[in-house]
């Protein structure tokens, strides 16, 4: 395409004072990666091919469903069944034949997704599942990519900017920093089991383009330590500011090889191998050779009466790993979901040297029995 | 004192309120477990609180008039 037909693409954003031509240029050299082409990367996609932002990645492994077409706008009746991905690059192709457009029709692990990130520099996350947002943000950790996050409930979303150190004279938060441990399983409800309105990702997705563009174009006040919220209903905006939290550190791996062996899926509750039911505890607890361990805060109740135990706070435990010679070990918490963490933490250390359970729904369903 | 408490995604449909105002509440993990007591559902789930905008991660004094936001993780997409 002839330079004045790229002039006329962008022109009515070049003349935007703020951004004007070297804006431009910023955009053509940036590299931007948007996992998942759903409600939320659609529209995300559509506005930063638009806009001429130089190499746009996207990753999805799905297929489009019926019920996807009243969020996910990139796609119509004659796509159900076909790859997001594919479907979504020829649209997007057809939006911006000047940029370049990188397809991975595959689903983001632990396995591929420092390759796939490596090569960009700003990462939106755009799924819609708990394992992978946990992923995603410690690859960004890992490889000191900026973060761009949205998240939608049923009329509600979130969006904020993490790991964006260059953009702060403080430290930089990720998501571990707002949510340290994943929901139990079942807890928060994802969009096909909740419901969503079609416009909140809309709304989301086009928010987090623009703070991309932002962040690319270092025009405005960008999102960076901050979450803001939008509820369609009563449109209110509510933002935050995030701070920092000194056990953040140790929850995310550290390595290469570290990452790649943390187990997402079990760290967000999903088949947990470490999960001991009541029924199978109960006789372990006169057992000699078990070690107990309450991970609570301190000043947790109920406390543990009746049951020889130590206690070491999960956040203590990212620090220091305890000498422990039993040969079996039993970590506690009110849900199961810290002892959960704790287990993945002390396998790490103790390898199959030990026995490691995390009683299973934790001290509050025990109590219930 | 009066303690705003403003609840956003599941936690507001428990509550069957976006927002509402409690007396007297001298710290943040009194105010949990008031209202844990009150929706013992929240117990089980997961969320950050932010005093006055802006995230805590430990017991905090609520001192004067302040606003406590509960937000849950959302994992839509």
């Amino acid at each position: 395409m002839s330079q004045a037909a790229k002039n006329e693409r962008y022109a009515r954003q070049i003349s935007l004072k703020e951004l004007g031509e070297a804006g431009q240029e910023k955009l053509k050299k940036a590299k931007v990666l948007v996992v998942g082409a759903g409600g939320l990367g659609c529209p995300a996609l559509m506005y930063l091919a638009g806009a001429g932002v130089g190499r746009l990645g996207l990753v999805d492994f799905d297929v489009v469903r019926l019920s996807n077409l009243h969020r996910q706008v990139l796609f119509s009746v004659k796509d159900v069944g076909e790859s997001k991905a594919e479907r979504a690059a020829e649209v997007l192709k057809l939006i911006n034949p000047d940029i370049e457009i990188i397809v991975f029709n595959e689903k983001l692990t632990n396995s591929n997704a420092l390759d796939i990130l490596s090569d960009f520099d700003i990462i939106l996350d755009g799924t819609d599942n708990f394992s992978s947002r946990y992923l995603i943000n410690d690859a960004c950790v890992l490889l000191n990519k900026i973060l761009v996050y949205g998240a939608i409930s049923r009329f509600e979303g979130q969006i904020a900017i993490f790991n964006a150190s260059a953009f702060t004279d403080k430290k930089a938060v990720n998501y571990r920093d707002l949510f340290p441990l994943a929901p139990a399983d079942q807890e928060v409800l994802n969009c096909a089991e909740a419901g969503v309105i079609g416009v909140i990702p809309g709304i989301i997705g086009t928010m987090m383009a623009n703070e991309t563009i932002k962040l690319i174009t270092e025009i405005g006040e960008v999102l960076v330590n901050r979450l803001l919220t939008y509820n369609t209903l009563n449109n209110h905006f509510f933002d935050l500011e995030l701070s920092p939290r000194a056990e953040t550190a140790n929850m995310i791996p550290k390595g290469i090889s570290e990452f790649e062996s943390y187990n997402y899926e079990r760290f967000c509750g999903i088949n947990s191998t470490f999960d001991l039911s009541y029924e199978d505890f109960e006789p372990l607890i006169k057992n000699s050779n078990i070690q107990i361990i309450d991970v609570r805060e301190s000043g947790e109740t109920p406390h543990l009466e009746h049951m020889k135990h130590i206690h070491i706070p999960l956040s203590k435990l990212g620090e220091q790993i305890p000498e422990i010679d039993a040969e079996t070990i039993v970590l506690l918490c009110q849900t199961g979901q810290r002892s959960t963490a704790a287990a993945e933490i002390l396998s790490k250390h103790y390898g199959k040297s030990r026995k490691i359970y995390s009683l299973k729904d934790g001290i509050a369903a025990w109590q219930k029995k | 004192m009066k303690v705003e408490i403003t609840l956003f995604g599941q936690l507001a449909d428990i509550a069957g309120t976006q927002k509402f105002h409690l007396q007297d509440i001298p710290d943040t993990d009194t105010l949990q477990r008031i209202l844990h007591e009150k929706y013992p559902a929240l117990a089980n789930l997961s969320y950050c609180i932010a005093v006055n905008k802006k995230t805590i991660h430990e017991n905090t004094i609520l001192d004067e008039d302040v606003n406590v936001a509960l937000l849950p993780p959302f994992s839509g997409g």
